[in-house]
């Protein structure tokens, strides 16, 4: 398997994980009133701030054969998780968390209370005025998220490095491949791959913009009522 | 739905402090019976905060809510139903349409776990009982005011719910449009007999709908009782301004005549007598004497023959048309505002300038205390 091929397996995996625990986590952290609520804000933010190496040791540590999560893993299946395609795909999750979280909770947010306040009163339970009414109306915050959590993956880097190594087919992700070509001195092969994630990053960061601007609403609500 | 549970009033005693903004206590009892009950009172009186309370968005600090056996909120027993679980229907000021639902959608939200021919019938009356029908496909942003208002109270109705909450649902329309939405409601009302709660500052619409009026301030009842009661014999200055009344004037007893029932007042710092009712005051006495500007008379002479005591002379200061209404502003010393039809406006040849009298009937001059 080439290495372009696998960054996208692995940003897909990761994205379509941090969609799934993302929105609970941002449920909780836009409706909640609970007064430690920053704690949890800021744990969600931390890879935002946090150098990708020092994300990745850690993961790395806990990943290891003496680590709590590795142990847990040999345990289960028998094998270690560092140096893996799973270990990769959990620390990354850690890693984008915050690009899923954050267009999650904003979008979340931006729903008005009072809408919620007449689906509770017309008889709806937290989970159907979640699926019927936040959830259609927050439809841009939602492929926000995903997209900036696959887009995050894609082009991640020291996280990467740290936990999966560089294993041809197994953890050599496209970022890693330049780095290597580039060493190597092969600057034409390396160019073309980074050309493509330029592309990538530019094609993403226009959709996310265009399905946020005000301009686009109507045609997402029309969209989201089908 | 039985009907031993339409047939149920609302029993409400509540206590809740706000300290959002300086400490607000709303603190009020009452019961409220199938019809219409009218929620008046100035804004800050706390008649929103009720609302919530009883619908259960606010969770008051003690008390107890029921309609008559059930109980929705008791501070005692720890009784809290959620919001979702009390069958009360409560149509905002902001009306809350679901924006990416049409209005058939928005109507049939409340209605679950019936069978799907059910279901229809009962979209497809309420639609027609509200006149929408013919909008079922559009969204919420593309109909007009009074369809968003009357899909709001349809959305809310066809659930058929224990108690119907209303927070001004009609403001911003114009007279006939929200005369027509009262009429169908009132419609509605006679056939499902519900306590329907309606807080509005429109006269009009206390008028057209109330039964019962209970009058709130500063988080409390001031008075509770038929409109005619509540409204036109105000006891409080606020009350009076929420309630209507456009000339609000401050006097000095000039004279008392116990046989006649009225006494002579001086308006203002003006040379302006005028003949009140008889109150409890004495010589001297500063009072407040509220007039609606609807019972305000204007002619272009002396008027003479007529059983109204009081005619004031004075200049019209201007003259707005506001629908079919004219709001002529009169100076006689102080300053009155009057209504009077675009026919009279033709007919006395009125304009700004214009030498006016002013005619007031004793008991259409209210005493505030």
């Amino acid at each position: 398997m080439n290495s372009l091929s696998l960054s996208f397996e692995l940003a897909a995996c990761v994205a379509a994980i941090l969609l799934l625990i993302g929105m609970p986590v941002a449920y909780w952290l836009a409706f909640s009133n609970w007064r430690g609520k920053f704690l949890l804000e800021s744990v969600v933010a931390l890879p935002l701030v946090l150098p990708p190496t020092v994300l990745g040791f850690y993961a790395l540590l806990a990943m290891g054969p003496r680590g709590p999560l590795g142990k847990l893993w040999i345990a289960l299946f028998g094998h270690g998780l560092a140096f893996t395609f799973t270990g990769l795909v959990l620390a990354s999750v850690v890693y984008s968390f915050p690009f899923a979280v954050q267009p999650l909770i904003a979008s979340f947010e931006a729903v008005d209370r009072k809408l919620l306040d007449a689906s509770a009163l017309l008889g709806a339970g937290k989970w159907r005025t979640f699926r019927r009414i936040i959830l259609p109306l927050s439809l841009p915050g939602v492929v926000t998220a995903l997209v900036l959590s696959f887009a995050h993956t894609l082009g991640e880097f020291g996280v990467v490095l740290m936990v999966g190594g560089n294993l041809a087919g197994v953890t050599r992700t496209v970022s890693i491949d330049i780095y290597d070509r580039v060493q190597s001195l092969e600057y034409g092969e390396a160019n073309q791959l980074a050309l493509l994630l330029l592309a990538i990053a530019f094609a993403v960061l226009c959709f996310v913009y265009a399905v946020n601007r005000r301009v686009w609403a109507p045609a997402w609500t029309r969209w989201a009522a089908k | 739905m039985g009907s031993e549970v339409n047939s149920s009033a609302l029993v409400a005693s509540i206590r809740k402090e706000r300290r959002d903004a300086g400490t607000f206590v709303l603190d009020v009892s009452f019961e409220a019976p199938p019809g219409i009950t009218i929620l008046v009172g100035p804004s800050g009186a706390g008649k929103s905060t009720l609302l919530d309370c009883i619908a259960g968005l606010v969770r008051p600090n003690a008390g107890r809510i029921a309609i008559v056996e059930s109980v929705l909120f008791d501070s005692a027993m720890q009784i809290d139903v959620p919001p979702q679980k009390r069958r009360i229907a409560y149509v905002f000021q902001s009306l809350a349409l679901f924006p990416h639902l049409t209005v058939e959608q928005n109507v049939a939200y409340g209605l679950r776990d019936i069978a799907e021919q059910d279901r229809r019938t009962r979209v497809e009356e309420i639609l027609e009982a509200f006149r929408i029908a013919n909008l079922r496909n559009q969204k919420p942003s593309q109909i007009s005011g009074g369809e968003k208002q009357r899909t709001a109270l349809a959305r809310s109705l066809v659930t058929e719910p224990r108690l119907l909450l209303l927070d001004e649902p009609l403001t911003g329309l114009d007279a006939e449009l929200k005369a027509a939405i009262v009429e169908d409601l009132r419609a509605w009302n006679t056939a499902k007999r519900i306590p329907i709660l309606y807080v509005t500052h429109s006269r009009e619409e206390v008028d057209a709908l109330g039964e019962r009026v209970i009058a709130m301030d500063n988080g409390r009842v001031v008075s509770h009782g038929a409109p005619m009661d509540v409204l036109d014999a105000p006891r409080r200055k606020r009350l009076a301004q929420a309630a209507g009344f456009e000339n609000l004037l401050s006097a000095t007893v000039l004279e008392l005549r116990e046989p006649d029932g009225v006494m002579r007042v001086r308006l203002g710092e003006s040379a302006c007598e005028i003949e009140v009712p008889l109150a409890h005051a004495s010589v001297g006495d500063r009072v407040q004497i509220a007039i609606r500007a609807g019972d305000i008379l204007l002619a272009s002479q002396r008027p003479h023959g007529l059983s109204a005591r009081n005619a004031l002379k004075g200049k019209i200061l201007s003259l707005e048309q506001r629908g079919a209404m004219c709001i002529a502003r009169v100076d006689c010393g102080v300053a009155f505002v009057a209504h009077v039809t675009p026919g009279a406006v033709r007919a006395l040849e009125l304009a700004m300038g214009k030498q006016i009298w002013l005619v007031l009937k004793t008991h259409s001059c209210h005493l505030v205390n």
